[in-house]
């Protein structure tokens, strides 16, 4: 039995003011989450399946505490932490990394000035630039991304792969425990899911973890999957191993939506 | 998580507004009259065409009436301003013979370091004098001459006689004319023929004695096929009465010359900053601006590009960042007088608690100029709910085959950008600040590093404490 790295317990979100007593309103409360388990260990690596919509990327927003969202109900922990009242930057800082379905374009901020300032934040020691600048060099070459890149604004005319593989060097250089990625592989062509995949593999080991959300399980060929827990309508309906995929594979949501009924 | 506003304490200038004893020799009494102006010709001992200019000058400037448009300047009371003030320094070569007071103020401005990373010249203006300036040795063999206006009036008479007030006349308006009655210091440079300056000539200016108003005067002329860089930064200590800043800068580019001309203005927050620029360009020639407006309380500055001769070229690089109490009122002109002229002018404004930037220009393409080309891209960024950010944009166009363009926009710094900063492990303030800074990057990397790092660090001031 591994470790415990996060442990999120019956867990609920909504929309961030659509609470109906705070806004005073008729308005509906949009609950997206509606209580969710889930629990994983060092060294493993998790996925999430299910259809657009059932809740996958908001509850990789909600673990990283994006302000869209509120936490009405449950907790989140991180190495037995609640951490679901942190701010975004300490969550980061203690080692939650969201590597993001649609990166955002920052103009003005190259990619060496965002990854040296968040490297400095995230291990809150003074970046030795010579040997940051190498790291960073070999990096993008395991990543296949032109030395040319750093100097370039942040996403700032990247194509979907470039912001992708942007991503997963901003993994790679940080180096957190538990890396949430949402859709990296989605958009790219056979041998950018390739490198992706390549650097995801490069970045697990047995200290860290994996959350992934994928529609396309190529990128998950080169790793050991641990579990799989599929979300239909902002709950977790089903779990199990590698052989959940496959069936999920063939034979889509379908049969799991005649279950919930 | 919290959702906390933008919003901002009053800022912490300390370091700009540092006050020396009024150290003053000379003062004339205050308000304008014409045996003020005498007074101030014969202390100066201006032959007699510049008398006459500056009493010419005076007339103009009682006829004058103060802009209808922009920001308000009715607080402004000319009677309450010592316009003329001198420092009892003599000008100094060394920059060991500057007094210490003064080369204290200069020097927590960073002065002598910009001097030491290989800086060409400096000039600097303590008050209405230029006390330091220096020229290297190589430049004056090319046959550079670069000293103050006092300095060039005595020894080169005869060209200063031809450009002065030429391109910006006292009729243009009250303020030009206040100028062309009391102006004092400034500098001066000239380019000779195919002459190329590698290095950028540096000047600084400073405000000083409580109540005076500084009315420098900058002329450089380009001979055909030369270049220059020339820099001009400004920043004054913070006194309770109004203070006035009517400069003028006539610059001359001639045919194939090319000069670049940067300032970061950072006055203190009582100035009114009310600033002339304008630059002529012959066949060929390029004018390059980069202008950054920072301090004042109000400013009125729109440096204006007249492209005289075929083919002339102006581009235009300017940020203005208005914060709690400031109405800053900048832009940016342009005369197409000939064909195949082309301009590129690109700005940015910033404001937050409360201050009000606006964005102006002015192009215009006369018949003559055929062919001509203009692009005009203005981005505006608010940085709360309650400042204040327009864009007046004025087009005249009679020219055949003109082709201009407009693209401006107004915005806030985006959530979403914030949030994939902050999960990078950087604070919600310092994501911010980051984004302000990648805002103004455009206009950061045409400055000379020690500007960049200058406006990088009036960017943090302006944000200290600014966000939640």
């Amino acid at each position: 039995m591994s470790t415990n790295l996060l442990a999120i317990k019956n867990l609920h979100a909504i929309v961030a003011g659509s609470n109906a007593q705070e806004n005073n309103s008729q308005q509906e409360v949009k609950e997206i989450l509606h209580g969710i388990d889930l629990n994983i260990g060092q060294g493993e690596v998790h996925v999430i399946l299910g259809p657009n919509g059932s809740g996958k990327s908001t509850l990789m927003n909600v673990i990283m505490g994006h302000p869209s969202y509120e936490v009405t109900e449950g907790s989140i922990e991180l190495e037995g932490e609640d951490i679901k009242e942190l701010p975004v930057y300490q969550r980061s800082r203690k080692g939650i990394f969201l590597s993001f379905q649609n990166p955002e374009e920052i103009p003005g901020i190259t990619v060496e000035n965002l990854l040296r300032t968040a490297k400095q934040a995230v291990t809150g020691k003074p970046v030795k630039l010579m040997k940051f600048r190498k790291e960073l060099e070999n990096t993008m070459t395991e990543l296949q991304i032109d030395k040319s890149y750093g100097q370039r604004y942040v996403n700032v005319g990247f194509s979907g792969g470039e912001k992708k593989r942007n991503e997963i060097l901003q993994l790679l250089m940080l180096q957190p425990k538990l890396a949430l990625l949402d859709e990296t592989d989605s958009g790219l062509d056979v041998d950018a899911v390739q490198i992706v995949s390549q650097g995801i593999q490069k970045f697990h080991n047995e200290n860290n973890a994996c959350l992934i959300i994928t529609h396309n399980t190529r990128i998950l060929e080169q790793l050991q999957v641990d579990k799989v827990h599929v979300l239909l309508q902002g709950k977790i309906v089903a779990e199990g191993g590698q052989e959940l995929i496959d069936k999920i594979n063939s034979q889509g949501f379908g049969f799991l939506q005649n279950e919930q009924e | 998580m919290e959702k906390k506003k933008t919003y901002v304490e009053d800022i912490e200038r300390t370091l700009y507004d540092i006050r020396n004893e009024d150290r003053s020799s000379y003062k004339v009494e205050q308000g304008l009259t014409e045996q003020i102006i005498r007074d101030i010709a014969a202390k100066k001992h201006d032959p007699q065409w510049m008398l006459d200019f500056r009493l010419g000058s005076l007339q103009e400037y009682y006829r004058q009436s103060l802009p209808e448009w922009g920001p308000d300047l009715s607080e402004l009371n000319m009677d309450q301003i010592v316009t003329y003030v001198q420092p009892d320094a003599k000008m100094a070569g060394r920059w060991e013979d500057v007094p210490e007071d003064i080369k204290d103020t200069f020097d927590r401005l960073g002065i002598p370091e910009a001097e030491q990373t290989s800086l060409a010249g400096v000039g600097a203006q303590y008050d209405s004098e230029v006390v330091y300036h220096s020229i290297q040795e190589d430049l004056v063999k090319q046959g550079v001459i670069y000293t103050d206006m006092e300095t060039a009036l005595r020894e080169h008479e005869a060209i200063v006689r031809e450009h002065f007030m030429q391109l910006v006349p006292p009729k243009d308006h009250k303020f030009a004319a206040l100028h062309g009655a009391v102006w004092s210091g400034g500098s001066f440079v000239y380019v000779p023929e195919g002459v190329k300056v590698e290095i950028p000539l540096q000047s600084y200016f400073r405000l000083n004695a409580a109540g005076a108003g500084q009315f420098e005067h900058t002329l450089i002329i380009l001979e055909k096929n030369s270049s220059l860089h020339f820099i001009e930064g400004c920043s004054a200590p913070k006194y309770n009465v109004t203070n006035l800043h009517a400069g003028c800068v006539e610059l001359f580019v001639g045919e194939g010359a090319r000069l670049r001309y940067s300032t970061i203005e950072n006055w203190s927050r009582n100035m009114m900053n009310l600033n002339t620029k304008r630059a002529i360009v012959e066949k060929n020639g390029i004018i390059e601006w980069v202008s950054g407006s920072f301090g004042s309380h109000v400013s009125m500055l729109y440096p204006c590009s007249v492209l005289h001769g075929e083919n002339a070229r102006c581009e235009f690089t300017g940020v203005t960042f208005a914060s709690k109490g400031q109405n800053l009122d900048t832009g940016a002109s342009v005369i197409h007088a000939a064909p195949y002229t082309s301009a590129n002018i690109s700005t940015r404004t910033i404001s937050k608690s409360g201050g009000q930037a606006t964005y102006r220009s002015a192009v215009k393409v006369t018949e003559k100029a055929h062919h001509a080309k203009c692009s005009v891209n203005c981005e505006s960024l608010m940085l709360d709910d309650i400042s204040r950010s327009d864009t007046l944009p004025a087009m005249d166009i009679q020219g055949d085959e003109a082709d201009i363009g407009h693209e401006a926009t107004i915005g806030r710094i985006s959530d979403e950008a914030v949030f994939y900063l902050m999960s990078r492990g950087i604070s919600e303030d310092e994501a911010k600040a980051m984004i302000v800074r990648g805002f103004v990057e455009p206009i950061a990397k045409e400055l000379p590093l020690e500007y960049a790092v200058e406006m990088n660090n009036l960017v943090n001031i302006e944000l200290e404490g600014a966000m939640g």
